[in-house]
């Protein structure tokens, strides 16, 4: 991609109308590309696609600021037109269809009975539990009746953000709805979670055209999350981390340090204890746009229990061996080091008879 | 060998009644140590600390120790003088420690240092002198914090340990300026004059009891722990677990004194041991003579 096309808005027109097949298989290849699969990928993505093979997806909104699809809409790389007409069939959207009231929800459910088993399900937005789940319903059905209906045929599911992920800002304290992410809903599905407020689209989309193409998903860790993403802390490939180690902090906003682009740590960065790849990939392909990349200390939005938990100026939970313990090891210590010590301890002794044997022997001589 | 046995037995009898007539004069003195009129301290809230290790760096910088922090240090040691270690039961019950010379009111090194190269010198601060140094260590195993450390590494070595930057004085002040608490980024260690860094900590304690160890009572380890040191800790965990010992009120330097004069006493253990070494060559001498 030429690098003004970094920086112009993307366009909005429906390129994938009327593209030659050369053009569409460039598509493929650069969507690929992007979200880290290889070339091989992207041809086999083109040609799913051109068999029609386009994946149906479902997408539900729950409570959420639409924040995530808001991201993804700005994304270049599939742009948006080229994922939702030529990549995937996006059957139902609440924020992006045209339809709307009894026709939609018509829609809904054909989807659901033409692509039995097949479609992905989305789910962007807490889940209110509370008082039988009334905070949030849709047609006169509450989310987590929806969440079930939906999910019960669905070929896999996605949670993006941190709210369907394991609650974000709906169920920050006091949590009034009750709020909780999709995975406490449906304990028995396997679902992968995209947290981040909002999650980075290239790591949903690198699921979604895995799934699309090969009918496979990634490696997940313990909570769900693509390993790819989120198999490692922010702090582990942070741009400031050389600052880190070597003891260079900014102390307040808009010190020295701060200017000079040192380590926010001190700030209360969060990077050591979240999970997410924020740091290599940065969001929209707008290079250092991200917290840390802009001065800000990593809040920990990926991250249940610190993002909306912990205040932004509290010290983030260094990793174990960060520090040495109030004891450390010294050396070797074991049975058969005290052995050693023993025998020089003896041969000392020994020496010193024999000296004193010396010294009594010479004055013998000298008294005779 | 040509050195007569009876010189040698007399040579050292008079080595240790000389050591045992200077040391008594020192079991006589108070047990309550005085505060230096000009003593200068620090004081680390661990409560505050982050563990970032801002301190551990400028340490280093300030006393052009060599090392870099991408293999950070592990302990104290030759090129070490400072370090935050931690504490931990789990990740929510934890502290970090900042461990450097405590410059004890009565300090067991000045008082173990045979030839005087330990002294606290101006400010109170507990300072070693390269010249007079003979190199015996027994500064290492006199100290309760297990403070002083040896470049066993050089060939040339010295006795490593912090001197409250006493060679960084500030031109107005004319007070030394730490660089550990020159760059805490959380006003965690702080540095100044003794009492006032006793009242300061006494004031966060009235703020914040709930904050510190022991509850209820919340105590500033060093205000008389071994007879008083000037650097001063707060802390919400027990200071045992940070690796300060409980050492009761009795100046650390009686304690290694009174170890030390008790080996001696009535000059029973020398006496005891040269008698020992004096029956083996008797004996040697004996079988000797016996052979012939």
């Amino acid at each position: 991609m030429a690098r003004r096309d970094l920086w112009e808005t993307p366009s909005m027109e429906p390129v994938g109308e009327g593209v030659d097949r050369r053009d569409f298989t460039k598509v493929c290849l650069m969507a690929a590309a992007a979200v880290g699969l290889s070339n091989s990928a992207g041809l086999k993505m083109a040609e799913a696609a051109e068999q029609g093979l386009k994946p149906s997806v479902i997408w539900l909104h729950f409570q959420e600021c639409t924040g995530c699809t808001e991201s993804l809409l700005r994304t270049s790389a599939p742009g948006l037109a080229e994922l939702i007409l030529d990549l995937i069939s996006l059957d139902y959207h609440e924020t992006l269809f045209a339809a709307a009231g009894h026709q939609i929800e018509e829609v809904l459910h054909q989807t659901m009975e033409a692509n039995a088993g097949k479609y992905i399900l989305v789910v962007e937005g807490a889940i209110p539990t509370k008082d039988g789940g009334i905070y949030c319903q849709i047609a006169g059905r509450t989310a987590m009746d929806i969440l079930q209906d939906v999910a019960s045929k669905a070929g896999a599911i996605i949670s993006i953000g941190s709210c369907a992920s394991w609650g974000g800002i709906p169920s920050a304290a006091p949590n009034p709805t009750g709020a909780v992410g999709a995975p406490e809903i449906l304990p028995d599905k396997t679902i992968v979670t995209i947290p981040g407020c909002p999650a980075n689209p290239y790591n949903f989309l690198g699921t979604v055209l895995q799934y699309a193409t090969f009918g496979t998903l990634p490696a997940l860790d313990d909570k769900g999350r693509p390993m790819f993403a989120y198999g490692r802390t922010i702090h582990e490939h942070c741009p400031r981390r050389a600052h880190f180690d070597a003891g260079r902090f900014a102390r307040v906003y808009g010190d020295e340090g701060h200017r000079l682009g040192y380590c926010l740590y001190a700030l209360g960065c969060k990077g050591p204890e979240t999970h997410a790849n924020c740091s290599v990939a940065h969001f929209n392909e707008i290079p250092g746009a991200w917290p840390i990349g802009i001065g800000h200390p990593c809040f920990g939005c990926t991250e249940q229990g610190v993002g909306f938990t912990k205040f932004v100026h509290e010290a983030a939970t260094l990793p174990d061996g960060a520090h040495p313990p109030i004891e450390p090891e010294h050396g070797p210590t074991n049975a058969g080091w005290y052995g050693v010590a023993g025998l020089a301890a003896g041969a000392v002794i020994g020496a010193g008879m024999m000296a004193s044997k010396k010294i009594a022997d010479a004055g013998e001589e000298e008294s005779s | 060998m040509t050195m007569d046995r009876r010189s040698l037995l007399k040579g050292v009898a008079a080595a240790g009644a000389g050591a045992a007539v200077t040391a008594l004069p020192l079991e006589a003195s108070t047990p309550k140590p005085e505060i230096p009129a000009d003593a200068f301290g620090m004081l680390y809230d661990a409560t505050l600390c982050i563990g970032c290790r801002a301190c551990v760096t400028a340490c280093k910088e300030a006393n052009a120790m060599p090392g870099n922090l991408y293999n950070p240090p592990e302990d104290l040691s030759g090129d070490t003088k400072n370090i935050i270690k931690v504490w931990h039961r789990d990740q929510a019950d934890q502290s970090y420690m900042k461990a450097q010379c405590m410059h004890c009111l009565d300090p067991a090194c000045v008082r173990a240092c045979m030839i005087g190269s330990f002294q606290k010198r101006e400010f109170g601060i507990v300072t070693w002198d390269p010249t007079k140094c003979i190199g015996c260590r027994y500064c290492q195993v006199a100290c309760p914090f297990t403070i002083p450390k040896f470049q066993w590494e050089k060939a040339m070595p010295k006795i490593v340990k912090c001197e409250l930057c006493n060679h960084r004085i500030n031109d107005e002040t004319g007070k030394p300026m730490p660089a550990c608490c020159e760059v805490c980024p959380k006003e965690a260690v702080i540095s100044g004059d003794y009492r006032e860094l006793l009242a300061e900590a006494q004031r966060r304690i009235d703020e914040h009891p709930e904050r510190y160890y022991p509850a209820g009572a919340p105590k500033i380890y060093g205000a008389e722990d071994g007879g008083g040191t000037q650097v001063l800790y707060l802390a919400g965990v027990d200071f045992e677990n940070l690796g300060l010992p409980d050492l009761g009120s009795e100046p650390a330097g009686i304690s290694a004194a009174t170890i030390q004069h008790t080996i001696y006493k009535g000059f029973v253990a020398p006496v005891a041991l040269y008698g020992i070494l004096g029956a083996v060559m008797w004996r040697n001498r004996r079988s000797g003579k016996e052979e012939e």
